[in-house]
């Protein structure tokens, strides 16, 4: 596990929600909306890599959604969510002017700011699983400018509509990168690769051998994920994946993220595949 | 015999670890093809003679709806092969395969190398097992799409 500090419970926005106000609101793909949030008062705090902030709608409920922005990029703070129930609904259509409240940063993150010099670092993700990895994809793009190691993009939609962040993978693609997309049902002018996801490895000319791969998506796609990249070459410890269970205080105290000796929130979500996740995706089998 | 189709054989994963007979056989029923893009390789129906080691490009399988037009079912590209039909009865092509950019492939007439397999089996079993891994591999993708993966039963 990536063992980290979390906001210890009790802190200043650990357990009461901030107010923040939506400046700018995006439709990304079907069913997926980004919305830039700052604060009503003062800075928005700093957060890592791959962390999540639980986010209200007032008068609905409150979800863990992780942060698609960069640490420390300019502008607001951003979370793209999915619409797949009730409060997630009510977060899509909130519109520009309307408030939300934030509790966070909390969880472990990729790790990439500790990634070493030259290693090949890949990226796979899954429907909005390239959410929490935008703002770390940003960074190693940039890494990948200063010189200091590769970084290569695999995504999976099921349709072409659904991918996400259209404008960034061209704009990694233009930096130089290894980006591939593909989908599960192509569309009439879809002219890319249909298939699963792990379809793309062979295409990837990543140095398996000490490369670093980041996994975000359903449980399923990254346990399929996990052990195609295994496969390849890279050792099972230097794969990460971000995991998923419902949450509720988000600090730990609760309990309804456990996830076998894990209480995600607090342990994750962003674990050690080899050697833990892989264990934990496969408990219910035993 | 051709150098061309020897080299290009000699570097495609499918044959990858043969004995030199192996690559030899399929040689001297080879040729090297290219396709413009949109051009098909085979149409769904018509007789499964060809198969196609891709070397470079990308191939659409696809299948032709009346009211949707072609539906793209799976993208094959370097390194793999397109044209498995051939590999059992009743050796037709089941879906159209169209290429994306410009393909090169070689091309392998299979009905004799069928004959050639049959006469040595040896080589025989080395072809069926490389196909049966290939054939697992495509079952395995297909099921894992069944899964809609990335759908929101299991949000991401
Ligand atoms: C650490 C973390 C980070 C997340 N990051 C993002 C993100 O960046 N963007 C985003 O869109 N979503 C993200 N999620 C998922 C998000 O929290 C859920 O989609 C949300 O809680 C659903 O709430 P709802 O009330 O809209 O739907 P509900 O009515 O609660 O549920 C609707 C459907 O979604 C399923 N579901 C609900 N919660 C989860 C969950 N946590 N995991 C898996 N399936 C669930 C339910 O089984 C049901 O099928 C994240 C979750 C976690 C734990
Ligand atoms: S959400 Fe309460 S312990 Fe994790």
């Amino acid at each position: 596990m990536l063992a980290e500090a979390v906001a210890p419970a009790g802190a200043a926005g650990a357990l009461v929600p901030t107010p923040y106000v939506v400046v700018e609101r995006r439709e990304e793909a079907a069913d997926v909306v980004t919305l830039a949030i700052e604060p009503t008062e003062g800075s928005a705090p700093t957060f890592r890599h791959g962390q999540f902030n639980m986010v209200t709608s007032f008068g609905r409920g409150e979800v863990a959604v992780s942060m698609s922005s960069a640490p420390g990029a300019p502008g607001p703070v951003e979370h793209s969510i999915r619409r797949v129930g009730a409060v997630t609904a009510a977060l899509c259509a909130a519109p520009v002017g309307s408030f939300v409240g934030i509790r966070g940063p909390f969880g472990t993150s990729w790790g990439v700011d500790e990634v070493e010099d030259g290693v090949d670092v890949v990226v796979m993700a899954g429907g909005i699983g390239l959410a929490p990895l935008r703002g770390a994809v940003r960074d190693l793009v940039a890494r990948q400018q200063a010189g200091r190691g590769r970084v290569f993009v695999l995504a999976g939609a099921r349709s072409p509509d659904q991918i996400l962040f259209d404008e960034d993978l061209r704009a990694w693609e233009r930096a130089g990168v290894h980006v591939g997309v593909s989908v599960d049902v192509g569309a009439p002018g879809w002219t890319g690769v249909v298939g699963v996801v792990t379809a793309l490895l062979p295409g990837a000319p990543f140095e398996a051998a000490g490369a670093l791969a980041l996994l975000c998506g359903p449980e399923i796609m990254m346990r399929f994920g996990g052990r195609a990249l295994v496969d390849r070459g890279v050792d099972a410890g230097r794969v990460r994946v971000s995991l998923e269970r419902n949450m509720q205080c988000g600090v730990g105290l609760c309990g309804h993220c456990q996830l076998g000796p894990l209480l995600v929130c607090r342990d994750g979500p962003v674990v050690r595949y080899g050697g833990l996740a892989d264990e934990l995706f496969m408990e219910r089998y035993r | 015999m051709n150098e061309a189709v020897r080299s290009l054989l000699s570097g495609h994963p499918f044959l990858a670890g043969f004995p030199p007979e192996a690559v030899e056989l399929v040689a001297e029923r080879a040729e090297v093809v290219t396709f413009r893009p949109g051009v098909l390789l085979f149409r769904e129906g018509s007789p499964a003679d060809v198969a196609y080691l891709v070397t470079a490009g990308h191939v659409a399988i696809e299948v032709h709806a009346p009211s949707r037009g072609p539906i793209v079912v799976e993208t094959i590209g370097e390194g793999r092969v397109v044209g498995l039909s051939w590999a059992a009865p009743p050796f037709r092509y089941q879906f159209d395969a169209r290429a994306i950019d410009e393909v090169e492939a070689v091309a392998i007439d299979t009905a004799p190398l069928r004959v050639a397999l049959a006469e040595n089996p040896v080589l025989g079993f080395l072809f069926l097992d490389r196909l049966a891994a290939v054939m697992l591999e495509r079952l395995q993708a297909t099921r894992i799409r069944l899964l809609d993966l990335y759908g929101t039963t299991d949000a991401g």
